[in-house]
């Protein structure tokens, strides 16, 4: 195996650099603790979205309820946690529960996921519809207070990332458990002969995907000050994109939490890096596509160099 | 021509150069315009007299910049983005027709705590910090029935077209009409249906109600809607009622042929997209240090039998009357709003 095949973050890594340089190149002014903040603090959300929508490509499965149930959550963010935090808390931590219940729902029952998920996002659409029929609510104070912390130094979008990315690091690549999980979507069966409670697993899974995606649209909340049912719908295929970006695949449990969220701050960049070059709208969507695509080329040239 | 006399008068065109100069005090200013969407027949037209309007300000050294911006999807998270690029960009005010009314808040504080004058339209925001054009859509509604009040007289049964249900403009200009009918109490809204701002909608919708109404003297629409309920009419064999349109050229072309065969006679109101140039000028008040109230009220554009066939000459096919704004009407908005 080539260097770049074995060290699966190095391309993502490169590919940010390279944007990043770009970026500063186009947009000096960017190249300072102000400009580093606003290029990348609506990324920390996309970047817990993201690790949330890596746990069930981790497992095999995947994710297309994520963005509207990110939506719910800042629904609920927005307007019980900040009036009843109990009661607020509580209502998250149920959302958490379901995902968990879902996972086993999923894989007791057989069912693929794509499917599951599909129709979950009407129920959490239709439920953020509910909450919050218009646009409205407001941030929680402490919540608030978070995401425009300014330490020093480096800004707390960078400081964000770094500890989303460390955390779920140790969790996923580091820990036991996690090794048994990434096991899970490398192969259930022998997973399951070695005496693991496969079902439990998916679980805690998908729990886990829960808990990102309550951060992420908590955080979101943080940054817009007030959430509507729609916020986020764009999550969905924007944590896709970056889990692949950042070097995942969508079988095997060949994930990369460090991968994912560099894979966001990536998508995040491209855009603004599109919008500073003046690019018409209309060619935005496509140039993102291609920005992936180039990317995705990129890897599949190293990984079949490393085969062969 | 004496030499002198030649230097006297470079020298006075520089002076009055330099007044205008001093008095708009922006010529460094540059101002962007954020934009969440582009997809229809009105917004086309909006970033269409944007564009003109921005060009000649910076031909004319009243901006040095007037670029726009329109994400490339219609969402709440881009155009958040979308803002805070802008920031980073250096611009100095941005106009702001916003895909949300709350979501955007956090980026928009942002761009004010930079120094940045943000100027919302339309899509408005709730951000104090930002000024707001708002269309007052209750206003527009009641000023229907008034108009129906003058012309008749003796009142009757109205009929009511409806917009998208469920949202907010929908019970905006719905409140107006019924507050307007509860005032010329003459009226009587006997059918309500939803048009849906479509006027293949609008038709299907009027001629399902029709036959179980009495006679209808005067329809209330909300724009886009007219020319359907005229057609719905027709096709029922039932005479055409004073329908108030919405300034969409079809409607405008229909009002036309009635006028020219009957001398058909009506109002036509909605609201001009040229409502982008108003906040331009006013974010340029802002930046030339004038004191413009946070709040401000868009003026409707009325089209009237006097003014219809030159509307109707000036809308493109498909599109919708428009109207661009100049320094001195912006000026006229903000007294009035003082």
């Amino acid at each position: 195996m080539s260097f770049l095949a074995r060290h699966r973050i190095i391309l993502p890594v490169v590919s940010l650099a390279v944007l990043l340089a770009a970026t500063f190149y186009m947009q000096p002014r960017a190249m300072s603790y102000f400009g580093l903040n606003l290029l990348f603090n609506l990324a920390v959300p996309i970047a817990l979205a993201t690790i949330a929508q890596m746990m069930i490509i981790m497992v095999n499965d995947i994710d297309l309820s994520l963005g509207a149930f990110v939506s719910l959550v800042a629904c609920v963010t927005a307007t019980f946690l900040n009036d009843t935090p109990m009661l607020g808390l509580l209502i998250l931590l149920a959302l958490i529960l379901s995902y968990a219940l879902l996972g086993a729902l999923i894989h007791a029952l057989d069912l693929p996921a794509i499917v599951v998920t599909l129709g979950m996002s009407f129920v959490w659409g239709g439920l953020a519809l509910f909450i919050l029929p218009s646009p409205g609510g407001a941030s929680p104070d402490w919540l608030r207070t978070l995401m425009t912390v300014k330490p020093p130094i480096v800004p707390m979008a960078v400081v964000a990332s770094v500890i989303i990315a460390a955390v779920t690091h140790l969790l996923i690549i580091r820990s036991g458990i996690g090794t048994v999980l990434r096991g899970v979507g490398g192969n259930a069966t022998s997973v399951a002969r070695a005496g693991w409670p496969v079902i439990r697993l998916k679980a805690f899974a998908y729990g886990l995907a829960g808990l990102f995606g309550v951060l992420a649209g908590m955080t979101l909340v943080g940054l817009t000050t007030s959430a509507d049912a729609n916020i986020a719908l764009r999550y969905t295929l924007l944590s896709i994109a970056g889990v692949i970006l950042g070097g995942g695949e969508f079988i095997g449990g060949k994930v990369s939490p460090t991968g994912a969220v560099i894979g966001a701050l990536t998508l995040t960049l491209a855009a603004s890096f599109l919008s500073f070059m003046r690019l018409s709208p209309d060619w935005q969507i496509g140039a993102q596509g291609a920005i992936l695509i180039l990317v995705l080329t990129a890897r599949l040239i190293f990984s079949r160099r490393g085969e062969a | 021509m004496t030499i002198s006399r030649m230097l006297l008068g470079a020298a006075s065109l520089a002076l009055i150069a330099g007044m205008a100069h001093a008095e708009s005090g922006t010529a460094d200013k540059r101002i962007a315009l954020s934009n969440n969407y582009a997809g229809n027949s009105w917004r086309q037209a909006m970033l269409q007299t944007y564009e003109e309007i921005g060009k000649k300000a910076v031909a004319d050294g009243v901006v040095a910049a007037a670029d726009a911006y329109t994400t490339s999807e219609n969402q709440a998270t881009e155009q958040a983005a979308q803002i805070q690029n802008m920031i980073l960009q250096g611009y100095d005010a941005i106009v702001l027709n916003a895909a949300s009314p709350t979501a955007l808040n956090g980026a928009v504080k942002e761009a004010c705590d930079a120094g940045i004058t943000v100027v919302s339209f339309d899509g408005i925001v709730t951000e104090p910090c930002a000024w707001r054009i708002a269309v007052d859509f209750a206003a527009m509604g009641k000023e229907e029935v008034d108009y129906l009040a003058t012309r008749l007289p003796d009142g009757g049964n109205l009929l009511e077209i409806r917009g998208l249900a469920g949202v907010f403009v929908d019970d905006e200009i719905s409140k107006g009409i019924h507050q307007g009918v509860a005032e010329h109490d003459k009226f009587k809204i006997v059918g309500s249906v939803h048009g849906d701002w479509a006027q293949d909608v609008a038709q299907k919708a009027v001629a399902g109600i029709l036959p179980s109404l009495p006679e209808v003297v005067g329809v209330v629409t909300q724009g886009g809607d007219g020319y359907g309920a005229a057609q719905a009419f027709k096709a029922a064999g039932r005479p055409t009622p004073l329908i108030v349109l919405g300034n969409r050229q079809d409607e405008m072309k229909w009002w036309a042929e009635q006028r020219d065969a009957n001398g058909y006679e009506t109002l036509s109101l909605s609201i001009a997209p040229g409502v982008a140039s108003l906040a331009f000028w006013v974010a340029q008040q802002v930046l030339a240090g004038e004191e413009v109230p946070k709040d401000l009220t868009v003026p409707f554009l009325k089209i009237t039998q006097d003014t219809l066939d030159e509307s109707l000459a000036n809308t493109p096919e498909g599109s919708v009357a428009n109207v661009t704004y100049s320094l001195d009407d912006a000026k006229k908005v903000i007294a009035d709003a003082k």
